[in-house]
């Protein structure tokens, strides 16, 4: 979404959610993923909006929904082109924002001439009238209209496409820049926004300046006293490949548990093998620090003083509530000494300092102080001086400005890998919302086994009849990567020809050994939302081995 | 949530002259001017409901004296207000006296013996009044459930219905409701099923609104005293959505977390911040010393021989295949600071762009 209104980012406020007139949600299983998020949504609907939910699964949510897309895995992109031709062809986009805040427009209406309802129809699988319908009502509330999504959009190998055909129809609908209308990725992590605005990105300085912009450079260079590397530098998904080829031979990972959570289990500890030197700096003794050289205790969110932001830009204070266990060091500390032994001359000791530092060189956060934090709880960026109240909703100013945003128009691209006879089947991955992530931390919570006790694949009652499947029983789900174990439960919940497992159960179920590595060529995120896989009964798997 | 006040009325507390918007509550502006009055059934974010009739206070408007209970009442031009008058005192010590015998001993308060004083009983405290000054009614209809979470004992119900409105207004879950009339009432789920057969999630907002001792969080009851327990104010370590908790500790040792109700996420909380964001904190398996692996195990190490041997790693790596030979991945679950430092030690410590955080996966 960077690509076309600058920054990616909640462009709303978590509760103007709550004030829509219509909210769109894409994959996005909020009721499980972000509860709390999907508060806002069901208060929306209960003063009267509607709720549109575009998700193969039938979700918690799309009970609450006025109407549910139930499209094929990995379509988004005709459906929202189809939304986009509707809007264009029936004359219901906003034209005054697009004239003044725009560019792309003409380019946008001839590509997506093609993309006709019937046409989605067919490749997406939702009723022709559902998309005409879809596309009156999103432009109808104008104004009052959100989108919000989350990996189901992203974690495809054609997700940015995806990001861009969402926003297209945002910029339509003269959704942004709008204390309730706006288009939101969701995010999934506590801290992952704050891990990109402070510059842990091999693109990106502190608060999204870029490395290879004239004078970017030169400025962290004075700051910091020392030279920058010139080149931009490689992704995750990349340096994986690259530690198989030897090109890559160190790494530092800080709080990862980078083999139970990337996509192919087994080329991922292949790469990690293959590294010469390993450092891992986390919390617990994860598969990933196993293969580690040197691994590092740190400390945990209550020892450790720092700030988080959240899905809505909103820096808020992390603070110490207790000492770090045994002879463990917060993050920072770590950090500090470490860089302090490679001749880094830096005069910072506390969280607060390096804060200061990381504010003074980003404009974005340059207003917002640990004093202003204590007083006034969390700020949202933008906030470029003490001042300055901080920013509920995004582009208010920028569009009037004439800073347009750029219509992009996107092709469907399927699912890198299809289903074939001999693995008919499609693997979507997901969050359950009494688990976490890798599990490493709801695991250690006691209670928590009697919600979800185990993985399960969830697998529609159709396809289970045709297996011979019994609800509970433990099968073999197998794809070109890897296979693993798990009981099924059916349910229509999964689409036919669909299984949806999560990964937080690594110990007896690494379900990313099954994942694809396919990934987007421009954002580098794995396609966790489709591979192809096979069933198998158990007794039959082990006479096919023996 | 505030909203923006426009026509500014004045109103007068126990003698105070306070401002506040038109359509604000008595309370508030009682609140405003610095005092406070016990409101049993009042949770903000469910609206007031005006049953307990604890808030009551004597008004005056226009000369006309009348008795109010705060979380209804508008905010009228001039209006005077008496929040603790002898009467209006005495009042409230009948009542909590008659509330109190619809309950079990204070001194058995599973709310009071975690990790916060229950409002029912700080406002016995507050207006001197006796459990046992009338008959009792306890035993009620017990609701034994078996979840790990929440421990329901209605012998300690008042039938406030914050609970109830909570978990339906709020939350949205319909877990809970009212069963029965009158003094034969009770709070069950449907079928009088348990809450793990219930639509509940276990979001704990009930818990966290009850205001007294008849819903707790199970893994907290017991284990501190309610007086010695300090809070900080922190960001729940789960998800995206940043939900605003404390954290409980008692002589430096981590005993809970509870919602912070000041934050944007008004109180908020889901199954994981309100019952699986400390107990991983303080589990056996952390890791507690630095460790080095040496011919394949790994052994204990201090933090200089740790740190000087990945100076030395990177160092020679560095100078034999380029610093582009090094990757830094920096994580989502830290603090920003952290994910600052760390890219700067890679682009400057080690020389590198190849810095990247898990926001991918």
């Amino acid at each position: 979404m960077a690509v076309m209104v600058g920054k990616g980012a909640m462009t709303n406020s978590i509760e103007e959610l709550a004030g829509t007139d219509l909210l769109l949600v894409a994959g996005s299983n909020t009721t499980e993923a972000h509860p709390v998020i999907s508060l806002r949504m069901k208060r929306a609907v209960r003063n009267g909006a509607k709720l549109i939910v575009i998700d193969p699964r039938k979700t918690e949510l799309t009970k609450w929904a006025t109407r549910h897309l139930r499209i094929n895995i990995g379509t988004d992109i005709p459906l929202f082109n189809a939304l986009a031709h509707v809007m264009i062809r029936e004359d219901l986009f906003d034209h005054e924002y697009v004239e003044n805040g725009t560019e792309g427009f003409s380019e946008l209406a001839k590509h997506v001439e093609s993309y006709t309802p019937e046409y989605a129809s067919e490749v997406c699988g939702v009723p022709v009238q559902d998309i005409i319908d879809t596309a009156r009502e999103y432009a109808a509330a104008s104004g009052k209209a959100a989108i919000c999504y989350t990996l189901g959009i992203t974690e495809h190998s054609c997700g940015s496409h995806n990001v861009q055909s969402v926003a297209n129809l945002g910029m339509l609908g003269g959704n942004f820049g709008k204390q309730n209308a706006g288009v939101n990725p969701l995010r999934g992590q506590n801290n992952v926004q704050g891990a990109s605005d402070s510059g842990a990105l091999p693109t990106d300085l502190p608060g999204y300046q870029k490395i290879e912009r004239p004078g970017v450079r030169e400025k962290f260079e004075k700051a910091w006293n020392s030279e920058l590397p010139k080149r931009r530098g490689i992704t995750k998904i990349t340096a994986m490949d690259q530690m198989l080829r030897g090109k890559i031979r160190a790494a530092y990972i800080m709080g990862e548990n980078t083999v139970v959570s990337d996509p192919n289990t087994n080329h991922a500890q292949a790469a990690l093998e293959a590294t010469d030197f390993i450092v891992v700096q986390d919390i617990f003794m994860t598969d990933t620090a196993k293969l580690a050289d040197v691994v590092l205790p740190a400390g945990t969110f209550a020892e450790s003083d720092g700030t988080f932001a959240n899905s809505e830009r909103r820096v808020q204070r992390v603070r110490a509530a207790i000492k770090p266990v045994g002879e463990a060091r917060t993050d920072v500390d770590i950090l500090l000494d470490l860089m302090n032994r490679f001749g880094v001359d830096q005069n910072l000791e506390t969280a607060s300092d390096v804060w200061d530092e990381m504010r003074s060189l980003a404009p974005l956060f340059t207003g917002i102080s640990y004093e202003r934090l204590d007083k006034e709880g969390g700020i949202q960026w933008p906030c470029p001086t003490e001042d300055h109240p901080g920013t509920p909703y995004l582009h208010k100013d920028e569009m009037d400005s004439g800073m347009p945003g750029y219509f992009a128009p996107v092709d469907h691209i399927p699912p890198a890998e299809q289903t074939d006879v001999e693995y008919p089947l499609v693997l979507t991955t997901g969050r359950r919302r009494s688990t976490y992530h890798t599990g490493t931390q709801t695991g250690r919570a006691s209670g928590f086994d009697l919600l979800v006790p185990s993985e399960l694949a969830e697998i529609h009652p159709y396809d289970a009849e045709q297996l011979d499947l019994s609800d509970g029983e433990v099968i073999t789900v197998s794809s070109r990567r890897g296979s693993v174990e798990v009981p099924v439960k059916i349910t229509d919940r999964s689409p036919h020809g669909t299984i949806f497992m999560s990964f937080a159960f690594p110990e007896l179920t690494q379900t990313n050994r099954l994942t694809s590595d396919a990934y987007d060529f421009i954002t580098e995120t794995p396609e966790f939302k489709a591979c192809a896989v096979r069933i198998d009964k158990i007794e039959e798997s082990r006479a096919t081995a023996d | 949530m505030t909203t923006e006040v426009k026509n500014k009325l004045n109103v007068e507390i126990n003698g105070i002259e306070v401002g506040c918007g038109t359509g604000s509550r008595v309370l508030d502006a009682i609140r405003a001017a610095g005092f406070d009055v016990p409101t049993l059934c009042f949770d903000e974010r469910s609206g007031p409901q005006g049953t307990c009739r604890m808030c009551l206070v004597n008004v005056e408007v226009d000369g006309q004296p009348q008795q109010v209970a705060a979380c209804t009442a508008f905010s009228s031009e001039g209006m005077k207000v008496e929040t603790h008058s002898d009467s209006i005192n005495q009042y409230r010590k009948t009542l909590l006296e008659l509330l109190l015998s619809e309950t079990s001993s204070p001194a058995n308060c599973p709310k009071c013996l975690s990790f916060k004083k229950c409002e029912l009983h700080s406002a016995a405290e507050e207006y001197d009044a006796k459990w046992d000054a009338f008959p009792s009614l306890v035993p009620r209809e017990k609701a034994p459930d078996p979840n790990p979470f929440i421990q329901r004992d209605y012998d300690y119900c008042i039938s406030c219905f914050r609970c109830t409105n909570v978990c339906n207004d709020w939350e949205q879950a319909a877990a809970i409701t009212v069963k029965g009339r009158g003094q034969d009432n009770s709070i069950a789920s449907y079928f009088q099923n348990n809450l793990l057969d219930s639509p509940c999630t276990f979001c704990g907002q009930c818990i966290n609104t009850c205001p007294t001792g008849a819903l707790t969080d199970k893994k907290i009851v017991g284990t501190t005293k309610a007086d010695n327990v300090e809070r900080t104010k922190s960001i729940c370590p789960y998800c995206g959505v940043g939900c605003g908790i404390h954290l409980l500790t008692e002589d430096g040792e981590l005993k809970g977390t509870e919602p912070d109700f000041d934050a944007p996420s008004r109180g908020s909380l889901c199954v994981k911040g309100q019952f699986a964001s400390w107990e991983f904190v303080k589990s056996d398996e952390r890791l507690k010393y630095p460790l080095i692996k040496e011919d394949g195990a790994f052994r204990r190490a201090s933090w200089d021989q740790a740190l000087d041997l990945i100076k030395a790693k990177f160092t020679t790596i560095r100078d034999e295949s380029g610093s582009d030979s090094l990757v830094c991945w920096s994580s989502a679950r830290t603090v920003t600071e952290a994910n600052y430092l760390m890219q700067k030690f890679a682009r400057i410590g080690i020389g590198t762009n190849n810095i990247d955080n898990c926001s991918r996966t």
